[in-house]
């Protein structure tokens, strides 16, 4: 990092050959592997985290830690990270993925590791569409929502209404299970929620489980403003930001915001 | 760790038990799975030995993830591996080919069972083209197919010395009859028959601070470019090419001067045996041939056996699994190629027989 002084500070997990990174400008997903690294960092286990992507354009996360990493199947990285972490226990898995992954194709995976109390932790980046196969309805896609699969908008009479994927995980997820909702609009919450989730798989407490809300301006087709529009007042009107569960006698030593 | 056997030690089990002690004997650390007859005891057997010898078991969800948490655990560096049957087979393909694409050594025991769709759940020999070229891949894996309790026992341990030696996935092949009838066999302890069991090693999690110590370890199955695919592929197809010869397994017997060779494969190449043994005895030239490795064949012998006698009559409990992967070798060869098919049933000695005298009269 020999020019480090005109550039942005970088976590230190991140790997620095593989920047700038392979995401479209704008993109959501930069942000939330920004709050991930300062997470990782600050938690000290860089040489700990096992970190799985999903198929999706959240495979583009694939070499951009110096984590050890494991490209998966669409909808699979739950069930490898569970692998991973049923065989070692010492390691701390990240199984990162897309609404699609997440909530349609791997929704099995993701509420069956969650009933079961997986000491995982799911990042589910969430921008209410496919994106890396051009734009099609997710099960996160809001009501009149334009995709390439709904171009006269969602219409939920034959397509139903959005997926409250989260409340389906926190609903079977056990006691010990730590399940919050942050975004990219609030990188300081959206970074200690993403700890906290950490935190909760290193004390053994159960499955943790974080929504971030994402940005895709190439899908949606919207400028800088309608971007942020979109990600601050239309998708928190659907999904709310906030830890939605904590285990039982909290976490005493994360301070809320970090 | 104890011992499992003083060496050695007779006994008279199912198939799906002798699976769990072999596994046991290999030093397996892990088991997934998920309910599907008739591979069922596999797991039952595992479940109840598992805690006495410091091993792990995992319920997951479905196969798919059975088949994907298989993957988690051998690239974590655990000896991991899974059983399962027809449908549950055909998902598995999906892991599997992730495991193709990854050289992960990761086994998986198919009991098979009737087919296509549900079927039944007894038996049959029809998983031959998923297990052994399954996948949206190349068929880059090695299958076993066993013919006995006493083989499920010997290749279940072979297995996984052979998946971690050369980074295949490695399937042993069996069926609803094995996995469910009794038979004699002797369970050992391998290092007293001088099998040397390979350690695995992690993929992932090593010593170090990635980055800082050592570089990543970041594994893909994912590639921009055609030529950036077609030179690792290749890669793995010089190496698979190039281990054929000291993977690939085959028993024989009668060939030489035979009128007729059988071949077939797994528990019917018993029925087969026995057959020939009764011909050959009545004075027919009749002889054998099984593969006892679906993928990779013993091609130079099947060569051999194609250019050098009349007719060849394939036998199988499906309807020309095994004969298209036979044939597919035996291309320019000049032996007639006769076929006896019942998908999805047994098949007897004497059924053998009479189909051997019927094409000898």
């Amino acid at each position: 990092m020999g020019n480090s002084s005109v550039q942005p500070v970088m976590p230190r997990s991140w790997r620095v050959d593989t920047k700038p990174h392979k995401f479209c400008p704008g993109c959501g997903h930069p942000l939330i592997l920004k709050c991930l690294g300062q997470a990782i960092d600050e938690l000290g286990i860089q040489d700990r985290v096992v970190f799985g992507c999903d198929i999706g354009c959240s495979l583009l996360s694939w070499d951009f830690f110096d984590l050890d990493t494991v490209q998966t199947h669409h909808g699979r990285t739950t069930p490898v990270m569970t692998g991973i972490k049923r065989a070692r226990p010492g390691l701390i898995c990240i199984a990162y993925m897309g609404d699609g992954g997440g909530y349609s194709i791997g929704v099995q995976h993701l509420v069956s590791a969650a009933a079961r109390g997986e000491k995982i932790t799911a990042v589910l980046a969430n921008n209410t569409q496919y994106a890396m196969t051009g734009g099609q309805m997710a099960p996160t896609t809001l009501p009149g929502q334009k995709t390439e699969t709904t171009p006269y908008g969602r219409d939920p009479e034959t397509t139903g209404f959005p997926l409250p994927g989260q409340d389906m995980v926190s609903s079977v997820a056990g006691e010990g299970a730590y399940v919050a909702r942050g975004s990219i609009a609030n990188p300081r919450q959206l970074k200690s929620f993403l700890k906290k989730a950490l935190e909760n798989q290193m004390s053994e407490k159960g499955f943790s489980f974080i929504e971030a809300l994402s940005a895709c301006p190439t899908n949606w087709r919207t400028n800088a403003s309608e971007t942020w529009d979109f990600v601050e007042r239309k998708m928190p009107a659907y999904f709310k930001a906030g830890e939605i569960k904590v285990p039982a006698g909290g976490q005493g030593e994360v301070q809320k915001d970090g | 760790m104890q011992k499992l056997f003083e060496n050695e030690k007779k006994a008279f089990m199912t198939g799906n038990e002798v699976v769990a002690w072999a596994a046991l004997a290999a030093k397996a650390d892990i088991m997934y799975g998920y309910p599907i007859t008739p591979q069922n005891e596999i797991m039952h057997y595992w479940t109840r030995l598992a805690p006495k010898f410091d091993k792990k078991f995992l319920q997951t969800e479905d196969e798919l993830s059975a088949g994907f948490t298989t993957i988690g655990g051998v690239m974590a560096g655990r000896k991991a591996f899974t059983a399962t049957a027809g449908p549950g087979n055909t998902l598995m393909q999906e892991p599997m080919s992730m495991a193709e694409m990854m050289r992960l050594p990761t086994v998986v025991v198919v009991q098979q069972r009737g087919g296509p769709s549900t079927a039944t759940v007894i038996y049959s020999q029809q998983e031959v083209n998923m297990t052994a070229l399954g996948g949206n891949g190349e068929g880059l894996r090695i299958v076993y197919s066993t013919s006995s309790h006493q083989e499920l026992f010997d290749y279940t341990i072979k297995a996984f010395n052979t998946a971690w030696k050369y980074r295949f996935p490695t399937f042993v092949l069996g069926d609803g009859y094995q996995a469910k009838m009794r038979e004699s066999l002797t369970l050992y302890e391998p290092e007293s028959r001088g099998i040397n069991l390979i350690e695995p090693e992690p993929y992932l999690g090593k010593a170090g601070v990635p980055g800082v110590d050592r570089p990543p370890a970041q594994f893909r199955n994912t590639f921009s470019m055609e030529e950036e695919l077609y030179e690792l592929l290749m890669g793995y197809v010089k190496d698979y090419e190039k281990i054929m010869p000291e993977v690939a397994e085959y028993q024989s017997s009668g060939v030489e001067d035979a009128d007729l060779v059988i071949v077939g494969h797994g528990i019917v190449f018993r029925a087969i045996r026995a057959a020939v043994d009764t011909l050959r005895r009545r004075g027919l030239k009749v002889g054998y041939f099984r593969p006892v490795t679906l993928r990779p064949l013993s091609i130079p012998q099947i060569r051999e056996l194609t250019a050098g006698v009349k007719k060849m009559l394939v036998v199988e409990s499906a309807y020309g699994q095994l004969a298209r992967l036979i044939k597919e070798v035996a291309y320019g060869g000049t032996a007639e190629m006769l076929t006896m098919y019942r998908p999805g049933v047994g098949i007897t000695a004497e059924e053998v027989e009479a189909e051997a005298e019927k094409i000898l009269k």
